[in-house]
């Protein structure tokens, strides 16, 4: 299936890896991404609290570019950036006068045809289309599954059901052979954009997380959005030293999860950007014969 | 055409705007002298062939009136009125009917200033727009008749 | 030829202030038809009435147009000074000079013009009214009570003490609803159940009103003072004349690990039960559902054992059919399940529970015999959090509106428990503490200050399991505004109150109207709250929004008022304002041409199919007919009819047209 892709700012940048790992799995997962030409910044947090209109113009521009190169449908994998995009696609739908304003603003035709959506909803779906018998090494860990706030909320826009304790990803990960531990955490709140500003309040937020993850018995913890991963991964020093514990548990993207039960190499999957290293010591014992070495030993942090 | 005094016939239900226009009453409010009521139980009674007997019968305006939504004494009569009032806009329109001179308000029992201010705005705006003769006045006295020698009780 | 009579008031000086009247009474008076046209100071005064009977008589007055104040004000008067004077009510209009013209108009030409405008229109319809005689409609004097919870019990109790028959449906196996699971009641802490259970015993005796347990209504037709209703009795699966309630069946049945739902499936039954120990009527049902008999076809031992031998596997549904004049809807209501909030976890973890669970817990009769302990393993609770608006007040997730109830039985249950578990904690999570009542703010403060309850204003975001305890995480939205956590051991859930799931179904059949969450809805919200729409249905309890048991048993009281006001007579009359179909000789009987477009559009269901038949039977057409009980006169069907067949008497097409024409 032909989608549009909005990479963003992170997919470039802090979260390489996200961006390699969907490339690497979507010719098995059946999926081929069309990147939006001309693509422009979503806003992120700075548009929408400082100026309305430019919160709506920056994403209604990509998404006037998206229905200009004929995208029916957009991935959008940074949840922050999903989002953006379908706010405005869902306030512009609502509100005619402010369409007709940010128009207007961005000086293109906008009809709001594009569908936006995240990478949990289109992985989900490929995965129930085209993931029947590909699983070559099934994960066999236990994982947390960590969503995030913006794939959850606002309910309006939420992909997920049950909105304070969602299933997808936890369905999702039992096909590629994880076993999702039942957790209370999936959709506390990891900080978010106080990871540059105020580090501190991050390191405690995020470190409830691993800590209950951890606590819970999970091997891994699993998550579909750059700005959660920064702040779970990247800033697991700074956790560390408020909590005065150490934590080893990695953090991976779901994409880079289906990748390894894919069996694709980790190097492709860019595990090795991890601030954390992604290693599993007690290799399960159940995970695929052939594999007699220890699963993953791979340091980021001199990457 | 400074001269000219319309005549607006208002169709009101009884228990909301029809009330409403007493308060405006009790309450001692002025408005123009132009209108003529004519009362009913609901706006859901009223055939819009009344509208067009109206302007037969030399009304230069007309207003609708009833409850609120969601207020109507007999729980939908008003919703009833609005979706056939939706329609008969259009076909008004099609005829060549100044909508102008048609208004759909709600009025409720304890909207007197509404209604005065009502009243006031309808007739001011079809004096602007002077007399009605677009129509010609084909329904005569014997039309009536005919009309209503099938009616019920005969 | 008509002969009109137009009387014209000058209401002292309210209209003769702005209006002529005697100019406006000498152009009547040239208006064609009519024949007498005066004008008076007070035409509503005696002998301004006299003037009007005496001017029927004597100018044998085929019709009366009285030129004064609002009809909505004194049409009654003057129509009864009509019928005094020998006219035909309804052959008497009024024009309204006071409200709509002297009173709304400065002292000009165009004000006494537009009273003589006034005066016309009103000539020209009553020329065509007809003389209209009000309908009477038998009573019979009988009440369905639908429930019979406290608010069916009271209803019950005070009709059938007023004299009628009552006839009793109750779903259940017992009567007594909610209220019976109840342990203690706020603000007095009376016990439920003592309270309760008398009144219970008291409509299983009374001689004005008969009981079917087990049993729903099926169908409900007809109009005010005649409904027909069916009823289902549900099969017992014993003979209730033979059975003496003795106990020995569910002693003896073999499958007794049923959840019971009287104990919120915190206790378990057998198959065949009686729901509570002062179960009224205290004989047994089987659960089919349930019974080894019945799914395994072998087992039979309640059957061996009884000693009146009253089992009857073989026992169906049977369907009664009854005739009452009135029906009192009292259904109750049903607590909301807690899915939609899984962040509280209820349903994951056995120690939540809800706020009716809690009743049961607390409860002398209750599966722990009163003892407050946790569900999973027995303890007592040493902390225990309460959290109200568990889904009321709550637009996003839950329900919008607010359930009333649970500030108060929150506070009483946190008391219970301090009272039973001296050294406990208890914490109460709240938005606001809504204590309206009698007595109510102080039961509060008393639990906040003589029990020590600890009062925490702000939500609950989440509720998880950590090493064995319930980690309550919310907001003290206070002074000092933080965030915080307590470890309780047990957490009471304040779900809210909704409609019974049948709600809606039950509405349609009983063809009343309900609101967007299912609650039936009054007729009028503040001057009509326990009549419905549809005349002769009445509504009492939480079926019609969420209260407590004092303003439940108010409603019920006021509604069993309005039946005894209805069958306090042996005949209704009502306004002859309803609509007609026309109808005429062969060959074609009536305009109408059956489309039944009237039927989708009425609001009461008045529209009924006539079946016009040759003398040997035959089929000739099927045109509508109005229930004249049931029409309420608005008239949106005679605008809807395609072929003018349906009028509208006292506002007919003819009448309207006639005012127009006049203008």
């Amino acid at each position: 299936m032909k989608i549009g892709f909005y990479p963003g700012c992170s997919l470039l940048g802090s979260s390489r890896e996200y961006n390699e790992s969907l490339k690497a799995i979507a010719p098995a997962m059946g999926l081929e991404f069309a990147e939006v030409p001309d693509w422009n910044c979503c806003g992120a947090t700075a548009a929408h609290s400082l100026d309305h209109q430019l919160a709506f113009a920056l994403p209604a521009r990509i998404l006037a570019l998206a229905e200009k190169a004929g995208m029916e449908e957009l991935l959008v994998p940074c949840s922050a950036c999903f989002s953006r995009l379908a706010a405005t696609r869902y306030e512009l739908q609502k509100n005619a006068d402010l369409r007709k304003e940010i128009i207007d603003i961005i000086e293109m035709p906008y009809q709001g045809t594009v569908k936006v959506s995240n990478a949990l909803e289109v992985l989900c779906r490929a995965a129930a289309a085209n993931l029947n018998g590909k699983i070559t090494k099934p994960f066999a860990h236990k994982v947390a599954c960590y969503y995030g706030c913006y794939l959850t909320r606002p309910t309006e826009l939420a992909t997920c059901k049950r909105t304070e304790d969602p299933q997808e990803m936890d369905e999702l990960m039992k096909v590629v052979g994880a076993e999702p531990i039942d957790w209370a955490f999936k959709v506390e709140c990891c900080g978010a954009g106080l990871s540059v500003s105020r580090t501190d309040l991050v390191a405690g937020l995020s470190g409830k997380i691993i800590k209950d993850a951890v606590h819970r018995g999970a091997e891994a913890i699993v998550v579909a959005c750059p700005m959660c991963h920064t702040n779970l991964d990247l800033r697991r020093d700074a956790i560390e030293a408020q909590s005065h514990e150490r934590y080893s548990i990695p953090v991976l993207y779901l994409s880079q999860v289906i990748g390894l039960a894919l069996g694709i190499d980790p190097r492709t999957l860019g595990l090795h950007r991890h601030h954390v290293p992604v290693r599993f010591p007690d290799a399960a014992p159940n995970a695929s014969a052939d594999s007699k070495k220890p699963e993953l030993q791979l340091s980021g942090k001199d990457d | 055409m400074a001269e000219f005094e319309p005549k607006v016939v208002a169709f009101v239900c009884n228990w909301c705007t029809y009330a409403g226009a007493d308060l405006t009453g009790t309450s001692r409010m002025k408005y123009a002298t132009n209108v003529r009521m004519i009362r009913l139980p609901c706006t859901g009674r009223i055939d819009f062939m009344l509208l067009l007997q109206a302007f037969g019968h030399g009304a230069d305006g007309i207003i609708v009136s009833g409850c609120h939504p969601g207020d109507c004494h007999y729980s939908a009569g008003n919703f009833h009125a609005r979706r056939r009032w939706m329609l008969f806009r259009e076909l008004l329109d099609f005829a060549g009917i100044d909508l102008r001179r048609v208004h759909f308000s709600w009025v409720s029992a304890a909207e007197g200033a509404k209604w005065a201010e009502l009243v006031n705005d309808v007739v001011n705006q079809v004096r602007a727009l002077g007399p009605y003769d677009e129509f010609p006045k084909r329904l005569n006295r014997q039309s009536l008749e005919q009309l209503c020698s099938v009616e019920v009780g005969r | 030829m008509p002969r009109i009579g137009v009387f014209i008031c000058h209401c002292g000086e309210n209209i003769s202030g702005t209006v002529d009247c005697a100019e406006v009474a000498k152009v009547s008076a040239e208006f064609p038809g009519v024949v007498h046209s005066v004008d008076y100071k007070y035409m509503c005064s005696d002998p301004g009435q006299n003037l009007i009977k005496n001017a029927i008589q004597e100018k044998k007055l085929t019709g009366v147009v009285v030129a004064a104040c609002s009809p909505r004000m004194h049409e009654p008067t003057f129509r009864r000074a009509c019928a005094e004077g020998g006219l035909n009510p309804f052959l008497c209009e009024m024009a309204n000079l006071r409200e709509h013209c002297s009173w709304v108009h400065e002292k000009l030409p165009a004000t006494t013009e537009k009273a003589i405008d006034l005066v016309r229109i009103m000539v020209e319809k009553v020329k065509r009214n007809r003389p209209l005689f009000s309908i009477n409609v038998p009573v019979t004097k009988t009440a369905l009570v639908l429930g019979g919870g406290i608010a069916g019990i009271q209803a019950a109790l005070d009709i059938a003490n007023a004299g009628h028959k009552v006839i009793m449906v109750e779903r259940q196996a017992s009567i007594g609803g909610h209220m019976a699971q109840l342990s203690e009641t706020f603000p007095t802490l009376d016990c439920s159940q003592c309270i309760l259970t008398p009144r219970m015993v008291e409509v299983a005796q009374h001689p004005n009103i008969t009981l079917y347990t087990y049993a729903e209504l099926e169908k409900l037709d007809g109009f005010i003072g005649n409904f027909r209703a069916v009823i289902r009795k549900k099969a017992k699966s014993i003979d209730e004349k033979l059975c003496t309630g003795c106990g020995v069946c569910f002693q003896k049945c073999p499958n007794k690990k049923i959840l019971s739902e009287f104990n919120t499936h915190l206790g378990t039954r057998t198959a065949i039960y009686v729901p509570f120990p002062q179960a009224v009527p205290n004989k047994p049902v089987i659960d089919r559902e349930h019974c080894m008999y019945f799914q395994k076809g072998k087992c039979r031992i309640c059957e061996k054992f009884c000693p009146t031998k009253a089992i009857r596997f073989d026992q169906q549904d049977e369907l009664i059919e009854v005739n009452v004049g009135a029906v009192v809807a009292a259904t109750g209501y049903e607590v909301k399940d807690t899915d939609f909030f899984p962040e509280y976890g209820y349903g994951k973890y056995p120690d939540i529970i809800t706020g009716l669970q809690f009743e049961r817990l607390a409860s002398a009769s209750g599966p722990t015999g009163g003892v407050i302990k946790r569900p999973s393993d027995g303890r007592i609770p040493e902390t225990i959090a309460f959290i109200a608006c568990a889904g009321s007040r709550d637009p996003a997730k839950g329900i919008s509106y607010c359930s009333k109830i649970c500030c108060m039985y929150t506070a009483k249950h946190a008391m219970l428990y301090k009272h039973k578990v001296h050294q406990g904690k208890a914490y109460v999570f709240y938005m606001d503490i809504r204590a309206g009542g009698k007595m109510y703010e102080e039961f509060v403060r008393r639990t906040i200050e003589e029990d020590e309850v600890h009062y925490v204003r702000g939500r609950v975001s989440r509720i998880y399991d950590r090493d064995g305890k319930l980690v309550v995480r919310g907001v003290d939205t206070l002074l000092n505004a933080k965030p915080i956590e307590i470890e309780a051991d047990m957490v009471v859930l304040a779900t809210a109150m909704v409609a019974q799931p049948d709600a809606e179904e039950l509405a349609q059949k009983m063809k009343v109207s309900y609101d967007e969450n299912k609650f039936l809805s009054e007729a009028h919200p503040k001057l009509r709250p326990v009549e419905m729409n549809t005349a002769g249905i009445f509504v009492a309890g939480a079926c019609q929004a969420p209260k407590d048991i004092p303003e439940t048993v108010a409603q019920a009281s006021a509604a069993a008022s309005k039946v005894a006001g209805l069958f306090s007579k042996d005949e209704l009359s009502r306004e002859p304002v309803v609509a007609v179909v026309s109808r005429t000789g062969p060959p074609e009987f009536s305009n109408c041409v059956g489309c039944f477009l009237c039927e989708s559009a009425c609001p009461y269901q008045a529209i009924e199919h006539e079946e016009i038949k040759t003398r040997d039977g035959k089929l000739i057409k099927t045109v509508a007919k109005i229930n004249q009980g049931v029409c309420q006169g608005c008239g949106t069907c005679v605008a809807l009819c395609r072929t003018k067949s349906i009028d509208l008497q006292g506002f007919t097409n003819e009448q309207i047209f006639a005012e127009l024409v006049s203008l």
